[in-house]
């Protein structure tokens, strides 16, 4: 018997779902923030990468003073609510947390972030003042958190911002990838709404912007280009009998499961190759949608495993099996799924190789391929002298310019995948360079 | 097994925890539901003229996520009628008959008074309690704090009541005065049997940010009320030390003021308490407050070796000095469990900000345990109090216990400084002298 009955209502599927980070109501919120002990050189702002002044947010929501709170939250990161939310806040600030020195719970630091900007959001709290503008006109190509985060900073400059998006919402994979049991769509839109509503940068949905002629056009109409591209499609195993039906990449799986996860197939028996955090999230996804057995399976040991522990922890609470130092050879099956052979690995002299004759099949009615996504290598091709790196990330210098002094860059494109607050730090520096750069010429 | 029983100038109860006169104490209902609970007695609700009283009446002080560490209340006397009181005095006491019901009072002319004394007794009270302490309302109408803070009327009125007494009186002081023993000594002169302190003091205990009235709030407005619960029992153990040091005062005292615990209690029994009253923990927590009380001092008392509660009252009170006759060569240095720290920091930013720059830290993220200066440390004991882990943070005795020197002795011997620049004084050495340069400020 599967953890979750399949849902076939909106209702159930939500009910499947459960937030696993739940609004604080303001009496949790205060007492919360009442065990905060205030850190001299507090080492979870040390963990944060946009370095929120953690115990003065915290503080503020202590003494009432919520609007203060949101505004120290978002002077760092613009993302608040959804940082608040998504981060992997047991490996950054709450892991850092002087507390858990003393095996205590520590401060609930992502749920008291998302209580005050929440509160910022609903009560549309205007926080900041955009500069006069300046005559300058920036174009950012892709409005998740870096398009997004980048287009607040300069606007608060002062200049016109104008965002190419090639999908229909904001917040890229806040919106298309975050597993549902994080943060509901309704509330990532809800934070770039607000952020919109205050910083009026403008945004162009469903216009891709990636061929050579649109990218000149884009430099010459415009001071400035950002581009937070993220990543691309899901890398291909090479693997016979990868094209069959039910063989689906991870980040378009989650993607079309997100916008519409009672019209998307969700087999009895999945298997979900990968050790990343996105294996972890697919596993968890179809287990939680009802799939009567989900395999994670990963060709290295558990131990090896890029996923956070705590990751693994969700994905293995809703029933995910692990298969561990087994690599997939082959998809089974005539036109649909119908099972997956592996072969059997270990590590020898420090290299994983397969063990001959040690090979075995799995049935399964659902491949889910977590094994990384491309890099955006063709669409970057066309701006020209952007260079990227061997792993087909765009190299910026410390300003995130690229190596085209009029584009800059950051995200998951520059940093080849990482967390929305990595992406939501590096934009705002990135707009900082943009500043600096334009300021002196 | 400690025997808990209590002595009161002759009013004896099962054990020295005694409701104080207040709302848990309006009515025989509660009185009687307290004496189950295992309250060992109860002062009334003070009787007198019935009052009418407003809504609303109490305001409070949270912290840290605990609600109300401070109350403040401007609920007046008994608004019941006296021969209702009197007829539930009566039937508590006929319930129970081991347990102290003491009468608190308050009305204006000698008349009065002999008349309502009178009454209680009739019905059966163990004592009397007289109200010259209520800092609101009631001393504008001349009573409460109004006798209170005038030594010749309190004294005045207590001895119209030793007129008609049969039963031991107590008279109950109010905090809302300069020396707390001028009273007490005006009561004893009066002819009181035993003093009882501290009543509520005279607070405002904030103001509504919105609207911008003081709580609590009457239609939009607000007067002072009186102050109590947890946050006010250092004032109440200064008050009753004082007392218990004066020679003039010679009569018991039942302590009250800020007790919601076992160890409060027995502060004021230590400081000279001969029995105790709470008010605020039973408002907050209800009677069964008080088996943990019970509990905690029955146990205290068996780990000390105490048989009776005479065993230990006003044991503290010769530990209490004037400051000219403390030891200056007694000499502790923090000293911290580099094992239990877990890296706050707060004891390096309370010294370095808030006293002598003592302590000092790594300079790498990797380890955040700081260290103790200890040419610096004057031994002050802020970074062990404001550090978050039991016992981490330890003060050391450094000095070989051998001299003794108070300044009491060093002005007799003329070691003291005298004059401005004298560098007799002691902060000599434990700070900073090149401010400019430890900050790397540069014009």
């Amino acid at each position: 018997m599967a953890e979750y009955n399949k849902p076939s209502t909106i209702q159930e599927v939500d009910e499947n779902f459960g937030q696993i980070k739940p609004n604080m109501t303001a009496t949790m919120a205060y007492n919360e923030s009442s065990r905060c002990l205030f850190c001299f050189d507090a080492p979870c702002v040390k963990a944060c990468p946009t370095s929120i002044d953690i115990p003065l947010f915290i503080r503020q929501i202590y003494t009432g003073n919520i609007t203060g709170s949101a505004k120290t939250i978002y002077d760092s990161n613009y993302f608040g609510n959804i940082c608040g939310k998504v981060c992997p806040t047991e490996v950054l600030c709450e892991g850092s947390c002087v507390y858990t020195n003393q095996n205590e719970p520590p401060i609930e630091i992502g749920r008291l972030q998302s209580f005050s900007t929440r509160e910022a959001i609903q009560e549309n709290k205007q926080l900041y003042t955009t500069a006069p503008a300046n005559g300058k006109k920036v174009a950012i190509i892709g409005a998740g958190p870096a398009g997004i985060a980048c287009a607040c900073e300069l606007r608060l400059l002062g200049y016109e911002v104008h965002i190419w998006e090639a999908k229909a919402h904001a917040s890229g994979l806040t919106i298309y990838g975050v597993a549902p049991y994080k943060i509901t769509n309704q509330e990532a839109l809800d934070e770039v709404e607000y952020l919109q509503k205050q910083f009026g940068f403008q945004v162009f949905y469903n216009k891709k912007a990636e061929t050579e002629a649109h990218f000149n056009t884009l430099k010459k109409d415009y001071d400035a280009v950002f581009l937070g591209i993220g990543l691309g499609r899901t890398r291909s195993l090479g693997l016979d009998g990868e094209n069959l039906e039910n063989c689906v990449g991870a980040t378009e799986f989650i993607e079309k499961f997100k916008l519409n996860p009672l019209g998307t197939f969700i087999g009895s028996r999945v298997v979900v190759i990968g050790g990343g955090n996105t294996a972890m999230d697919a596993a968890s996804e179809t287990a939680r949608m009802g799939a009567e057995q989900v395999y994670l399976a990963y060709r290295r040991s558990k131990d090896s495993m890029g996923a956070y522990e705590f990751e693994y922890d969700l994905a293995k609470g809703v029933g995910v099996q692990g298969i561990f130092s087994a690599s997939p050879v082959a998809i089974l099956g005539k036109e649909q799924v119908e099972g997956l052979r592996f072969i059997r690995t270990e590590v020898k002299n420090g290299k994983l190789v397969n063990i001959e004759g040690s090979e075995f099949d799995i049935a399964c009615d659902m491949v889910v391929k977590a094994t990384g996504q491309e890099k955006q290598a063709i669409f970057v091709k066309n701006f020209g002298a952007i260079d990227t790196d061997a792993k087909g990330r765009i190299i910026v210098n410390d300003q995130f310019q690229t190596t085209d002094p009029r584009v800059f860059a950051a995200g998951d494109a520059v940093n080849g995948g990482a967390e929305v607050v990595n992406a939501a730090g590096e934009a705002k520096k990135a707009a900082k360079g943009i500043h600096k750069w334009l300021s002196n010429l | 097994m400690p025997d808990l029983s209590a002595n009161l100038a002759g009013i004896k109860s099962p054990n020295p925890f005694w409701l104080a006169s207040a709302p848990p104490t309006n009515s025989g209902y509660q009185v009687m539901k307290a004496f189950d609970a295992g309250w060992g007695g109860a002062v009334w609700k003070t009787l007198g003229v019935p009052v009418v009283n407003v809504s609303s009446r109490y305001g409070s002080i949270n912290y840290k996520g605990n609600r109300m560490i401070g109350l403040n209340n401007i609920e007046l006397i008994t608004d019941r009628p006296l021969a209702d009181n009197l007829r539930e005095i009566e039937e508590v006491k006929k319930y129970f008959p081991d347990h102290a019901v003491i009468a608190s009072l308050m009305v204006n002319t000698r008349e009065e008074w002999h008349q309502i004394v009178k009454d209680v007794q009739n019905a059966g009270a163990d004592g009397i309690e007289l109200n010259f302490g209520c800092p609101h309302g009631m001393c504008e109408r001349g009573m409460g704090s109004a006798v209170g803070q005038n030594p010749v009327a309190l004294q005045t009125i207590t001895s119209w009541v030793m007129e008609v007494a049969t039963i031991p009186v107590i008279v109950k002081l109010t905090p809302n005065i300069t020396d707390i023993t001028e009273p007490a000594r005006a009561a004893v002169a009066g002819g009181a049997d035993a003093i009882s302190l501290i009543n509520t003091i005279q607070s405002i205990v904030g103001i509504d940010l919105d609207t911008l009235s003081p709580y609590p709030i009457v239609d939009g407005q607000s007067t002072n009320g009186g102050y109590c619960g947890p946050a006010v029992k250092p004032i109440a153990l200064n008050m009753l030390k004082n007392c218990s040091l004066d020679p003039g005062v010679t009569v018991p005292i039942s302590g009250i003021g800020g007790i919601e615990t076992w160890q409060d209690a027995v502060e004021h029994i230590l400081l000279g308490a001969n029995n105790v009253q709470v008010c605020t923990a039973a408002m907050h927590y209800g009677f069964g407050i008080v088996r943990e009380m019970k509990s905690g001092l029955e146990n205290f008392m068996r780990e000390k070796g105490f048989e009776k509660l005479d065993d230990f009252v006003g044991k503290s009170v010769e530990k209490v000095k004037t400051w000219e006759n403390l030891n200056l060569k007694y000499k502790v240095v923090a000293s911290i469990d580099e094992k239990k720290c877990i890296g706050c920091q707060l004891c390096y930013t309370a010294c370095e900000d808030g006293a002598h720059q003592a302590i000092g830290l790594s300079g790498t993220d990797d380890n955040r345990v700081p260290h103790i200066i200890e040419e610096n440390c004057v031994g002050c004991n802020l970074c062990s109090l404001v550090c978050p882990v039991e016992e981490c943070i330890t003060m050391v005795r450094k000095d070989d216990a051998t001299e003794h020197k108070t300044w009491k002795e060093r002005l007799a011997e003329g070691s003291a400084p005298t004059s401005f620049n004298d560098q007799r004084g002691g902060g000599v050495g434990h700070y900073i002298p090149e401010p400019i340069e430890a900050l790397k400020k540069r014009k």
